[in-house]
């Protein structure tokens, strides 16, 4: 199943949600809010207990979660559940390297896939060390979505590009995740180059946390993706309150014109 | 799925695969934001590496600012003690900053120089590499940031003074078990951040290409020089060459000269810590219990962790052998058996301390330590004619505050030999 962002009148939206903070039950919820109010595709994080990638917030919500015990099947039931009650979301899950090599890729890639995920993100997988994943990606009609960077020379981006199914995800400026102030000049002249390789929906990510900054990307991205200020709100949100505030906040952030 | 998209991994070369690989260890696995980094970073070292006035400039710091050659140096009271093999000490703990870490903070701070980079940025955990790197950055006039694990912070405390002297700014990392782990986390975070002005050095023989093979290359030296004089000493090759291992960069500079000498036995001694349970050790090749091939901080290597992939917390009284993860070359040496891998625990390197001290008068540094409280299994089971070599990578200063406490060194001189009589 494709993933679509061509809705009219509506910005393109993921977000990105630490499953299992603060519990599984209440992932899934948040989940099905966002979707209920705009978002049209879901990144299932996969808690790691190195997540070198990730700014405080995210660090914060995946220790949580590893103290929890989270464990990549419990992503993957949370996957299933939501797949079920939202047939037409897009899901992707979003995930560092070790866990899935520890549940041994081909063994991912099929109980991904049978839980109705439509793509992997792998956050320190490049396309050069790719070639298993791919391979296992392709046997189980999975998308991989691959990262790239401001400081991705051309030859990269087109690589990214062409091994990218689904979208690709644009990284908005050099650094870890976390909310931003601005969006950063890089962020409109990497979306420009990476168009002259790929014909894909492109989503932007990365310091993204209000309406204005998402109808800004709308602007030349075809998806913002919000990560960390979902989180944080998750965060200071009494568990019962959580998926109905994220659904107040996912509508905030695709209204039009933003206030 | 995307009809357009080809589903051809078009970089996925076989080439582009070798690239860093130790056997199946080794490669590149790190957010997108770094690869343009490591492949600057992959052409200027290339380029270093082929200019023989890189090497020069090299060399003439090596020997006039640190002290090198160290000498290789016949402990015969021990020799003696242990009633086996002959014991040589290779002594990285004379160079300049007390370990072998200024090899390659001096060898990765002139690559930084002549790329240009003016911020500096490392990890440490014993805090050897640190100041090993601001050593070279108030040598070169650089800008110095220092991640170090919290807990770390705590017991080498004396190194964290002295790399403020040093005119470093020391950051302490307090997420997950705050040791060198840790560290790594947050130094590569702030590459990522600030990768455009930034150099990382990187200090063990760990991480993604180049990384584990540059360092190698700036520790060979030990392995050149000890060759050397062990012909010209003993007249011949060592029987069996021990070091301990972290990250690995010690073993792997004392062990690279002597791979093709197949007679010479090399042993790497991990940190056995207080048990064997996950958590109480940092043997990543200890079976059962140790580590299993995994992706940490940029390299496939083993890596000690649960049945989920989390990555497990570690211990050892040597905050330098305290990690989860050892450098590739390491995993495929161990796989091929060319080397073995064996482990001391922290009561059997305090007890070595306290051997070496008393019958040597070096005070070795609890890392190293490992290597001598293996060679005291090793050597009285070996032949008086066989020759067995300890990479003695660092001193021990930094450790008095811990076997202050570990050894009880209040009393009256009496040492825990004494007092257990």
């Amino acid at each position: 199943m494709p993933i679509s962002f061509a809705k009219p009148n509506k910005p393109g939206l993921v977000v990105y949600l630490t499953t299992g903070d603060p519990d599984l039950a209440t992932t899934r919820e948040i989940a099905l809010a966002a979707i209920d109010n705009g978002a049209d595709v879901i990144e299932l994080g996969v808690p790691f207990s190195d997540p070198l990638a990730d700014g405080p917030v995210i660090q914060r919500a995946s220790e949580r979660a590893v103290a929890r015990g989270v464990r990549l099947s419990d992503v993957l039931r949370v996957c299933r559940e939501i797949r079920e009650a939202r047939p037409e979301a897009g899901i992707i899950l979003f995930s560092y390297l070790n866990p899935v090599i520890r549940m041994g890729l081909p063994a991912f890639a099929q109980a991904a896939k049978e839980s109705g995920a439509d793509g992997v993100l792998l956050t320190d997988m490049i396309v050069e060390e790719a070639g298993e994943y791919l391979e296992v990606m392709r046997k189980n009609a999975l998308a991989p979505v691959f990262l790239a960077a401001p400081t991705s020379p051309d030859a990269r981006l087109r690589a990214i590009a062409e091994n990218s199914q689904g979208f690709v995800y644009a990284i908005s400026r050099v650094g870890i995740t976390g909310k931003q102030a601005e969006l950063a000049a890089d962020a409109c002249l990497l979306v420009e180059r990476l168009r002259k390789f790929t014909s894909m929906p492109i989503a932007l990510g990365f310091g993204i946390s209000n309406a204005a900054q998402v109808r800004a990307v709308s602007c030349f991205a075809d998806a913002a993706v919000v990560g960390s200020a979902v989180v944080e709100l998750i965060e200071r949100t009494p568990a019962a309150q959580a998926p109905q505030v994220v659904g107040q906040f996912v509508r905030d952030l695709l209204r039009h014109p933003p206030q | 799925m995307n009809a357009t998209a080809t589903t051809t991994p078009t970089v996925d070369s076989a080439n582009a695969r070798r690239a860093g690989r130790f056997g199946v260890y080794g490669g590149r696995y790190v957010p997108e934001t770094l690869m343009a980094a490591l492949e600057e970073l992959e052409a200027a070292y290339a380029l270093a590496d082929a200019d023989p006035a890189f090497h020069a400039e090299l060399d003439g710091l090596l020997h006039h600012y640190c002290g090198r050659p160290t000498p290789l140096y016949f402990a015969s009271r021990m020799t003696e003690h242990l009633g086996g093999a002959r014991i040589y000490l290779k002594r990285e703990d004379l160079l300049h900053t007390g370990a072998h870490k200024i090899n390659n903070a001096l060898g990765q701070g002139l690559l930084a120089r002549r790329m240009g980079k003016q911020r500096i940025i490392a990890e440490t955990g014993a805090g050897q590499h640190g100041v090993a790197t601001a050593t070279v950055c108030a040598l070169f006039g650089m800008e110095c940031v220092i991640y170090m694990g919290e807990e770390d912070m705590r017991r080498q405390e004396l190194n964290v003074f002295r790399m403020r002297l040093l005119g470093a700014e020391v950051r302490g990392v307090g997420a997950g078990s705050a040791t060198l782990k840790d560290a790594i986390n947050e130094a590569m975070r702030d590459w990522v951040t600030n990768v455009r002005s930034t150099y990382y050095i990187l200090g063990s023989a760990l991480g993604a290409h180049p990384y584990p093979t540059m360092v190698r290359n700036f520790q060979r030296v030990i392995g050149r020089e000890a060759r050397a004089q062990m012909l010209e000493q003993e007249g011949k090759l060592p029987t069996a060459i021990v070091a301990c291992v972290g990250g690995g960069s010690n073993a792997i500079g004392a062990f690279y000269e002597f791979l093709g000498d197949k007679d010479v036995r090399l042993v790497g001694v991990e940190a056995g810590g207080r048990g064997t349970a996950l958590g109480e050790h940092a043997a990543r090749f200890q079976s059962p219990g140790g580590g299993l091939p995994g992706v940490l901080q940029g390299t496939y290597s083993y890596v000690l962790q649960n049945d989920a992939g989390q990555v497990a917390t570690t211990h050892s009284v040597s905050a330098g052998l305290d990690y989860a993860s050892v450098g590739p070359e390491h995993a495929m040496l161990h796989d091929s058996g060319r080397a073995v891998y064996t482990s001391a625990s922290d009561a059997e390197a305090l007890a070595a301390t306290s051997a070496l001290a008393r019958l040597e008068g070096i005070l070795p540094a609890l890392e190293s330590a490992h290597a001598i409280a293996e060679a005291m299994k090793m050597a009285p089971k070996m032949a008086k004619t066989d020759v067995l070599m300890v990479n003695l990578s660092g001193r021990g200063d930094k450790d008095i505050g811990i076997l202050a406490r570990e050894m009880d060194l209040k009393g009256a001189g009496a040492g825990p030999q004494e007092r257990e009589r």
